[in-house]
């Protein structure tokens, strides 16, 4: 048996993160109301929120919503979610439906994606239509080149040189304090590096890749604004979860001889694959 | 101005209210200015460890709430002269501790004592972010256990982000004191070893109190151990705590691990 080197299939639940960006500005709007002369100041505000796309028949798909739930308690608490349910062909009862089982699961959903404007009523959470995809939806038969494509085609948009994202600096961010049980990293612009520890409890959540000195026993997910490229490398891992670009591997689904080592963790397809470093 | 401490540890038992009374009371026996205050409104426990709980007249909801003056609610230890009690109120609730009120007290108490040693309530919740909020020096109680070590880190995030020394972008002091330390359940690999908790916790280490019967003796005789019996073991590593507290560079000792006579003879186990 290979230790250097394991892998296993992992669900792909469709689960991808991206980024609902407002307006990164700030504006101010002068009001005409002379005795209030001060004006209101609108502040941009970004979230990363999480997009489930629900798949027919819903049994199913909820089925493997709790088991990704069973095995990684807490995964959806205090984030905000959107429903993608572009493509999908449902009424409003089945979509009603739907919302009241995912509130059962606790899991609150924030706005709407891609559904038709009849589908929606005052009594559904809203219409989101600024959400920016930072990933492809298609289930991956997709390889990591094509998604590197995809993304500058996106990057594109904003920057014109379309060949220049390898070469590209990547914001990043380093942490020199250990990442603490309950304490949560969200950085969606790039990687991050971590000079300490990340607790049992506590998380990291990186568009790119994360590199961790310590010893990673929480939860790293790199990748998560659709970055299939991304990494993971920490110098002991004893981790409750890992994923890239959603794709996950909890502590069980883990090659026991991995426990302890200093790993390299990266995506192939649909694989997480995990091998020892040095 | 006088050092404000809160012992604090997250997990609710695993001796936060005895290493308050143990320390303030070694502190105060080094002739140190000391005053003890329980945060744990509604759960008060630090009267009946200090022996005081029959004269528990004022508390600190009262001073907060301006029906006593802090002076009145100030209770001195009748062993010790240079050590109080500023108890907490066991039947209001705990949403009379108000983050002005809890300031003001503080500062006041700074401003009289040497030491000012907050016994936190277990939790994470209002009580507990109180009892740190003013503080300068952290000792996270934790236990060699697993639970105890994760609440232990949970704690530390809070003191690095929800204390007025974190707010002011200031470093506040943590110490790790570990509690009820078994050296025969650490021979059997049945709790966390000390090295590892240190490596989780990354924060430099203050003592390991033992876990011993003298603890629970003592605070059926209503004395903190450093007072009802200054030479057993725990009350040792507690004296020994509070000279670190105080600067002083002392070794620590895993307890067990410095062999007595028997051990001597008997040399280790083969492994
Ligand atoms: N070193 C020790 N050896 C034996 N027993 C101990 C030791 N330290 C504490 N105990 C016992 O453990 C129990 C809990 O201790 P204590 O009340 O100090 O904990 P606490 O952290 O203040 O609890 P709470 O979270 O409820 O306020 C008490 O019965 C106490 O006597
Ligand atoms: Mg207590």
């Amino acid at each position: 048996m290979s230790d250097a080197v394991a892998e296993a299939a992992v669900v792909y639940l469709l689960l991808t993160i991206f980024s609902v960006h407002r307006s990164n500005g700030k504006f101010t709007k002068v009001t005409n109301v002379l005795t209030q002369p001060r004006p209101i100041r609108l502040k941009g505000r970004s979230f990363l929120a999480l997009a489930l796309s629900p798949e027919l028949p819903f049994e199913d798909w909820l089925a493997r919503l709790d088991d990704l739930a069973a095995r990684s308690a807490g995964f959806f608490l205090r984030r905000p979610v959107v429903l993608d349910i572009d493509g999908l062909d449902i009424d409003r009862n089945e979509l009603r439906e739907l919302l009241s089982q995912l509130g059962q699961r606790n899991v609150r959903i924030m706005g709407i994606e891609g559904a038709r404007p009849s589908l929606l009523g005052s009594d559904l959470p809203p219409a989101m239509t600024d959400g920016r995809p930072a990933s492809d939806f298609e289930p991956p038969s997709a390889s990591t080149e094509q998604t590197v494509e995809q993304h500058a085609e996106e990057e594109a948009v904003e920057e014109t040189a379309i060949q220049t994202v390898q070469a590209r600096a990547i914001p990043s961010m380093i942490v020199t304090e250990p990442v603490r049980s309950g304490q949560s990293l969200f950085f969606p612009e790039g990687d991050v590096t971590v000079i300490g520890s990340v607790a049992s409890g506590a998380e990291v959540v990186a568009g790119g890749s994360i590199h961790i000195y310590g010893t990673l026993r929480g939860r790293a997910l790199a990748g998560t604004t659709g970055n299939a490229s991304a990494r993971i490398f920490c110098r002991k891992l004893e981790a409750e979860l890992i994923a890239i670009d959603g794709f996950y591997k909890t502590a069980e689904d883990m090659e026991p001889d991995l426990r302890g080592q200093a790993v390299h963790i990266w995506l192939e397809g649909e694989t997480v694959k995990t091998g020892t470093l040095g | 101005m006088g050092k404000v401490v809160v012992i604090t540890s997250g997990k609710g038992g695993v001796g936060k209210t005895t290493t308050s009374a143990a320390l303030g009371a070694a502190l105060a026996q080094g002739g140190e200015k000391v005053v003890v205050v329980d945060f744990d409104v509604g759960l008060r426990n630090l009267d009946l460890v200090m022996g005081a709980e029959r004269r528990v007249v004022y508390d600190l909801v009262n001073v907060i709430q301006g029906e006593a003056k802090l002076a009145q609610a100030l209770i001195r230890d009748k062993r010790v002269e240079t050590l109080y009690l500023l108890a907490a109120s066991q039947t209001r609730d705990k949403d009379n501790l108000t983050p002005e009120g809890v300031e003001k007290v503080i500062s006041a108490l700074a401003g009289a004592f040497d030491w000012v040693i907050c016994d936190s309530p277990a939790g994470i919740e209002r009580g507990a972010t109180l009892a740190m909020r003013h503080a300068d020096i952290a000792i996270v109680v934790t236990n060699p256990e697993v639970s105890s070590v994760r609440d232990s880190d949970r704690i530390i995030g809070l003191l690095d982000s929800k204390t007025m020394k974190a707010e002011n972008g200031e470093r506040m002091e943590k110490h790790l004191l570990l509690t009820r330390y078994d050296p025969s359940r650490a021979e059997r690999g049945d709790m966390l070893k000390v090295d590892d908790v240190l490596e989780i916790l990354s924060i430099p280490l203050l003592g390991i109190i033992p876990e011993s019967m003298d603890v629970l003796k003592a605070s059926n005789v209503g004395a903190p151990v450093t007072l009802a019996d200054d030479a057993s073991a725990p009350a040792r590593a507690y004296f020994d705590a509070a000279r670190r507290l105080k600067g002083e560079p002392i070794p620590v000792t895993i307890p067990g691990e410095k062999r007595g006579f028997f051990g001597k003879i008997f040399g280790r186990k083969a492994a």
